[in-house]
């Protein structure tokens, strides 16, 4: 019994926290934006606007559910729920501090690629129960995109998955640190598993994951629909895309996976790429930084950080950048993203046989 | 392909660059908000958000804005009614026995303003009625932040006259029009 509460517990603290996550993103979202086109923002709701979102969410709280009469009731219905715990199932098995992981998977990598991929199902739902012409459009290009783009994501997570040698995250993030049993190289000749921080992470480790990384960040950007890769709801020509005729909770819930997905997407590199909950700090000599900075706190402290500055600048990105055209999108996954990723993996197959023996 | 890729992560950098200048820039304000003001153009990094009920822009004082009549200078000759594009300016003119008075630039008065009113709801701020108003009694000021709850209290009465006032005017012109024609018959 006491079992269950505790899965209700660590399921309603998740949630909780994306709920946070979302109304905080979604605040900075606007104020980034603001910033960056000299404007100041929400100013009016609360001190600096900072009450703003969650007025928003108040009133999207507040609103009636609507469906199209000619909607298709229950895939219109069910569309939001599936879309939100596709991405929220993703967060169970992340790392987030030294033995703290909500549940402890051996496949965690695997897993989160895979229910993230359910997403897709979801968004066609949306895009067919809505039966708009917007909505389905949006729904056949995110589709077409999110599906397109596992693979070059998926490849580049595999590069470092055979450097680190398994598909258990916890496992992936305590090979970057101080805390490993292994044996860490950096860049395969300076052996760094007493100095730890920055330089046991899997980027440096491996200097060709680096690339890999690239890779993953802008594959993850697709899959997480954000500009540029926003088409599916590409505002300026359809509407909405998959989520135009949503509106109140539902929509609330679309846009909560949306910046869940955006939160998974950037821990998921974190973890893999760039030392999950390991801190940046080495220890150099007597002054033992990365001893003193790895902790449960401290772990919750570095993987939240990271995670949001990677956040952050997705959203730098979505503000900078104009969107691609289809046919673009889809040259640059298959063209440049899909063979590089494919490299990626090479170096990685020869660099576990040669350099990290 | 390969030159291709490379250039667009160059240039996507270089926006990157320039959004990352402009996020930091905007920890302060653009100071001068004074667009006569000769280096105004030169400030290009800084917010450039007017918060507008606390804070306003500044506008000289000759601004096209909201019109005002001064009553006591007009000679209720209609022009300025008759250029409005829109018909936003209603005139009523009551005539004068004789000349009441002189405007400061000293042309004569010879008619009463029963009704003078501008409808600001209607107005499009063209400046015509300003441009005929001979004695340049219509004038366009720096006010533009007025709203009303009502529709009809932006149709602006600058006519000063009471109703009994009016009614008196009209009877002392029929009076004087009547004594006239006994005048004439006699």
């Amino acid at each position: 019994m006491a079992f269950y509460l505790t899965y209700l517990l660590i399921g309603a603290i998740l949630f909780g926290f994306i709920a946070g996550f979302t109304l905080f993103a979604v605040y900075s979202e606007r104020k980034i934006a603001g910033f960056v086109q000299d404007r100041l923002g929400p100013m009016e709701t609360g001190r600096y606007g900072s009450l703003q979102t969650l007025a928003d969410i108040l009133k999207l709280i507040q609103k009636e559910y609507i469906t199209p009469a000619a909607a298709d009731k229950v895939l219109f219905a069910a569309a939001p729920v599936i879309i939100f715990i596709a991405i929220f199932l993703g967060f169970a098995v992340m790392p987030w501090a030294p033995g703290l992981a909500p549940s402890g998977l051996y496949l965690g990598l695997f897993f989160v690629i895979a229910i993230i991929s359910v997403d897709a199902i979801g968004l066609l739902m949306a895009g067919w129960g809505s039966n708009n012409k917007f909505s389905l459009l949006g729904s056949m290009r995110a589709v077409a995109q999110i599906v397109s783009y596992e693979i070059p994501s998926g490849l580049a997570l595999i590069a470092a998955v055979m450097v680190a040698q398994t598909l258990d995250l916890r496992e992936i993030v305590v090979n970057q640190g101080i805390q490993t049993a292994e044996h860490l190289l950096l860049a395969g000749i300076w052996d760094v598993t007493d100095i730890g921080g920055l330089f046991a992470w899997n980027v440096f480790q491996a200097p060709h994951l680096l690339l890999a990384y690239v890779i993953f960040f802008i594959a993850s950007l697709a899959e997480c629909n954000r500009a540029p890769f926003d088409i599916p709801e590409a505002e300026s020509e359809l509407v909405g895309g998959f989520h135009t005729e949503y509106g109140g909770l539902r929509f609330a819930f679309i846009f909560l996976a949306e910046y869940a997905m955006m939160f998974l997407v950037a821990m998921i590199g974190v973890v893999v790429f760039l030392g999950g909950w390991n801190t940046p700090l080495p220890n150099i000599g007597a002054v033992r930084l990365a001893d003193w900075t790895t902790g449960l706190v401290w772990g919750i402290f570095w993987t939240l950080s990271k995670t949001l500055l990677i956040v952050g600048v997705q959203m730098w990105i979505r503000w900078t950048l104009p969107r691609l055209r289809a046919d673009q999108l889809m040259s640059l996954c298959w063209k440049v993203l899909t063979p590089l990723a494919f490299l990626c993996m090479a170096i990685s197959g020869i660099w576990r046989v040669w350099v990290m023996v | 392909m390969f030159k291709t890729t490379l250039h667009a992560f160059i240039t996507a950098a270089k926006g990157l660059a320039v959004t990352l200048a402009h996020f930091f820039g905007a920890r302060r304000s653009r100071g001068m908000r004074d667009v006569r003001k000769e280096n105004y153009f030169d400030q290009q990094e800084g917010v450039t958000t007017v918060q507008f009920p606390k804070e306003k822009m500044p506008i000289p004082e000759v601004a096209r804005y909201q019109l005002d009549v001064e009553i006591d200078d007009c000679i209720v000759c209609d022009l300025c009614a008759k250029a409005c594009p829109v018909d936003c300016i209603t005139i009523e003119a009551v005539k004068a026995t004789d000349v009441i008075g002189k405007t400061s630039d000293g042309s004569v008065k010879r008619l009463y303003a029963a009704q003078f009113d501008i409808d600001m709801a209607k107005c499009m701020y063209c400046g015509l009625c300003t441009v005929v108003c001979p004695t340049e009694c219509i004038t366009m000021t720096d006010q533009y932040d007025r709203s009303m709850t009502n529709l009809a209290e932006l149709t602006y009465a600058f006519a000063n006259m009471t109703p009994e006032e009016v009614e008196e005017k009209k009877r002392e012109w029929t009076k004087f029009q009547a004594e006239k024609e006994a005048a004439k018959k006699k």
